[in-house]
C-alpha cells in the first residue's frame, strides 16, 4: 500500500509562479524517503500541500487511501509533520504545546497525557516538560516539534529540514532516533540540504527541479549511476610536474597534493601500481565528493540544460 | 473523530491565555469603568439629573458595561489570532483533522468568555456607584451575549486579513471606539439634534446599547426586536463570512 501517492499536482502562485508542474509521486508505507531539491525546486510547495498548509491548483494527494479533499479526517490523522522552522508558541511550556496538540487530533485527556509523557521521554525533553519553549536550544526545539508531531501516532511522518542548524552530535541522535521510528513502522519522507543524511537514512529517493520531478528511484540504482569517484591524495614527497597515468584525469592541487577522478569500471588498484612505478608515495586519500551529492549536481545541471 | 476535544482544547487554550496575562486582559477594563463611574456618573452626572426617568450614574451604567464587552470580546480574538499566526502556530490547527468552524467556535468563545467576564467585572464595579434592580435578565444577558459574539467575529475577520500589528489596532481605535462612544453610551440620541439622530440610528452598537439597558433599567431608545434582527443577522453574516475566509484558507493558507 502507498502510504502517500500524489497524481497530477500543480500549484500556480497568484503571482503567475508555476512551483508544481503536476508532479507525481508513490511512497510506500514503511519507506525511508528523501525528497530532495535546490532551493525553490517546488518541494516546500509540494509539503505544503500535503500538510494542507497550501491549496492545490489542481490535481490530488492520497494519504494512505485517504484522499486529503474528500477524506480530509482520515488523510490528516495519518499524517505528522515536522516543519522546516520552528512553529510553536514560544510562551507555552513544552508539555502544554504537545498535549494541546493531541487535543486537536481528538485524542481523549487520559490518553493525550500518556501520549505527550511517551514522546517527550522519546525525545529526551521529559525533563524540560515544564519548561517555557523560547528558553530551550535550537535542538531541543526541533525535538519539540518532532515529539508534537508523534503524539497522535501517525503512519506518515514528514520531516522537512529537521537537521538544519543543528551541530553534528544532535544532528548524529537525530538520524539514530528517525531511524528508529521508522524500524517501528513509520513511514518517513525526509527532505534535507544534508545529502549524506539522505543516502545513509534512505531506501528510496526522489529529487525535484523547477516544479517537475527529475528523479525518482531506489537510492542504491542511483548511486550505482556514477562512473567516477573523486579521490584527494596526500604525498610523501612534494612533485615537481603533475603525473601523467592514462585513464585517470589527475590535476596537482599543491607541491604534496592531487587531485584524481577514478572511473569506477578501471579502480584504484591501477592507479596505485602507476604511482608506484614513477616512485610517488601515497600517504592517504580520502573521497572528496559525497557520492549522491555529485549525482544531485549532475542531475541538476542537466535538468537546467534541459530548460534552458 | 469526537470534535467536541478539540473544540474544548481550543477554547481552554485561550481563556488559559488571557488569565495568564490578566493585568493586561483584566484589570485595565476595571480601573478604566471606576474612572468612567467617578467622573462621568458621580462627578458630573450630578450636575445632569435624570435622563429618561433614570439617574445619569443608572443611565450610563448598562452603557459602559456593554462597551466593555464589545471592546474585549473584539481585541481578545484579534490579538489572539493574530498572534497565532504570527508565530505559525496556526499550522498546528490546519495540519490536524480540526473543521473550521470548530477553529471559529473555538476562538470566538474564548473571545466571548473573556468579554462577558470583563462586563460582570465592570458590573461588579457599578454596584459601588450604581442601584439598579435589573428590569429583565433574559434581555440583558441575551443581547451582551449576541454582542460579544458578533465583536468577537468580527475581531476575527480583522485578524485573519491583518498583515501586521498596526492592522489590528486600526479597527479598534479608528471605527470601534468612535461608534461606541456615539453609540449611545453617555447619552440618549433624543437629545441630540434630529441629524444626527437620523445618522446615530445607522450605527448598530446604538440598538445594541439601548436594548441592554432596557435590560438593566428598562429605558431604551430603540425598538427592542428591531435589534435583535439587526444584531441577529450581522452575526449570522459575519459567521457565514468568516467560514467562507477559513475554507479559502485567505489569510493562512498561500
Amino acid at each position: 500500500m502507498n502510504a502517500l501517492s500524489i497524481r497530477n499536482l500543480r500549484k500556480t502562485y497568484n503571482n503567475g509562479f508555476e512551483a508544481l508542474k503536476g508532479i507525481n509521486l508513490d511512497v510506500q508505507q514503511g519507506d525511508f524517503f528523501a525528497l530532495l531539491g535546490p532551493n525553490g525546486a517546488g518541494k516546500s510547495t509540494a509539503i505544503g500541500i500535503i500538510s494542507s498548509l497550501v491549496n492545490s491548483t489542481s490535481g490530488s494527494v492520497n494519504i494512505f487511501g485517504h484522499d486529503l479533499h474528500t477524506d480530509r479526517e482520515k488523510a490528516k490523522s495519518c499524517l505528522g509533520v515536522v516543519p522546516q522552522e520552528i512553529n510553536f508558541n514560544q510562551f507555552d511550556t513544552v508539555k502544554t504545546i504537545v498535549f494541546n496538540q493531541a487535543g486537536y487530533y481528538g485524542i481523549p485527556r487520559k490518553r493525550a497525557l500518556e501520549r505527550t509523557e511517551i514522546c517527550l521521554k522519546q525525545m529526551d525533553l521529559w525533563d524540560k516538560r515544564d519548561t517555557v519553549s523560547r528558553r530551550l536550544s535550537g535542538g531541543m526545539k526541533r525535538r519539540v516539534m518532532i515529539a508534537r508531531a508523534m503524539v497522535h501516532e501517525p503512519k506518515l511522518l514528514i520531516l522537512d529540514e529537521p537537521t538544519a542548524g543543528v551541530d553534528i552530535e544532535i544532528r548524529r541522535s537525530m538520524w539514530k532516533m528517525m531511524q528508529t521510528l521508522n524500524d517501528n513502522g513509520t513511514t518517513i519522507i525526509l527532505t534535507t540540504h544534508y545529502l549524506e543524511e539522505a543516502e545513509s537514512l534512505c531506501r528510496n529517493i526522489a529529487i525535484i527541479d523547477q516544479g517537475t520531478i527529475i528523479e525518482n528511484s531506489d537510492m542504491a540504482s542511483l548511486l550505482a549511476r556514477l562512473h567516477v569517484d573523486h579521490f584527494v591524495l596526500d604525498l610523501s614527497q612534494p612533485l615537481q610536474t603533475t603525473p601523467v597515468i592514462s585513464g585517470y584525469k589527475i590535476e596537482q592541487v599543491s607541491d604534496k597534493v592531487l587531485n584524481v577522478l577514478v572511473p569506477k569500471e578501471i579502480g584504484l588498484n591501477a592507479l596505485f601500481n602507476q604511482l608506484s612505478s614513477l616512485n610517488i608515495r601515497v600517504v592517504s586519500l580520502k573521497n572528496k565528493t559525497n557520492r549522491l551529492e555529485q549525482l544531485f549536481l549532475d542531475l541538476i545541471d542537466s535538468s537546467s540544460e534541459g530548460v534552458n | 473523530m469526537n470534535v467536541l476535544i478539540p473544540l474544548r482544547t481550543i477554547i481552554f487554550k485561550e481563556i488559559v491565555r488571557f488569565v495568564r496575562i490578566w493585568p493586561q486582559t483584566l484589570l485595565p477594563p476595571a480601573i478604566t469603568t471606576a474612572l468612567y463611574f467617578l467622573i462621568f456618573g458621580e462627578l458630573i452626572g450630578s450636575r445632569i439629573g435624570t435622563v429618561d426617568g433614570a439617574s445619569y450614574m443608572n443611565y450610563i451604567v448598562p452603557g459602559v458595561i456593554l462597551m466593555s464587552v464589545i471592546s474585549h470580546s473584539y481585541a481578545n480574538v484579534v490579538s489572539s489570532f493574530y498572534s497565532t499566526k504570527f508565530q505559525r502556530n496556526i499550522e498546528e490547527l490546519l495540519v490536524a483533522p480540526v473543521p473550521n468552524w470548530v477553529i471559529l467556535t473555538g476562538y470566538v468563545s474564548g473571545g466571548v468568555i473573556r468579554g462577558l467576564l470583563v462586563g460582570f467585572v465592570v458590573a461588579l464595579i457599578s454596584l459601588l456607584f450604581a442601584d439598579i434592580q435589573v428590569h429583565n435578565y433574559l434581555v440583558a444577558f441575551s443581547i451582551a451575549f449576541l454582542t460579544s459574539v458578533l465583536f468577537a467575529l468580527a475581531g476575527f475577520i480583522n485578524a485573519i486579513l491583518a498583515e501586521s500589528f498596526d492592522d489590528i489596532s486600526i479597527i479598534p481605535n479608528f471605527v470601534l471606539t468612535p461608534l461606541s462612544y456615539l453609540g449611545g453610551v453617555f447619552f440618549s440620541v433624543d437629545m441630540l439634534p434630529s441629524f444626527w439622530q437620523t445618522l446615530s440610528k445607522g450605527n448598530p452598537i446604538l440598538y445594541m446599547v439601548n436594548t441592554f439597558r432596557y435590560g438593566l433599567i428598562g429605558v431604551s431608545d430603540v425598538n427592542i426586536e428591531l435589534a435583535y434582527l439587526i444584531t441577529g443577522c450581522s452575526t449570522a453574516l459575519l459567521i457565514a463570512v468568516c467560514l467562507v475566509m477559513l475554507h479559502k484558507g485567505v489569510g493562512i493558507k498561500n
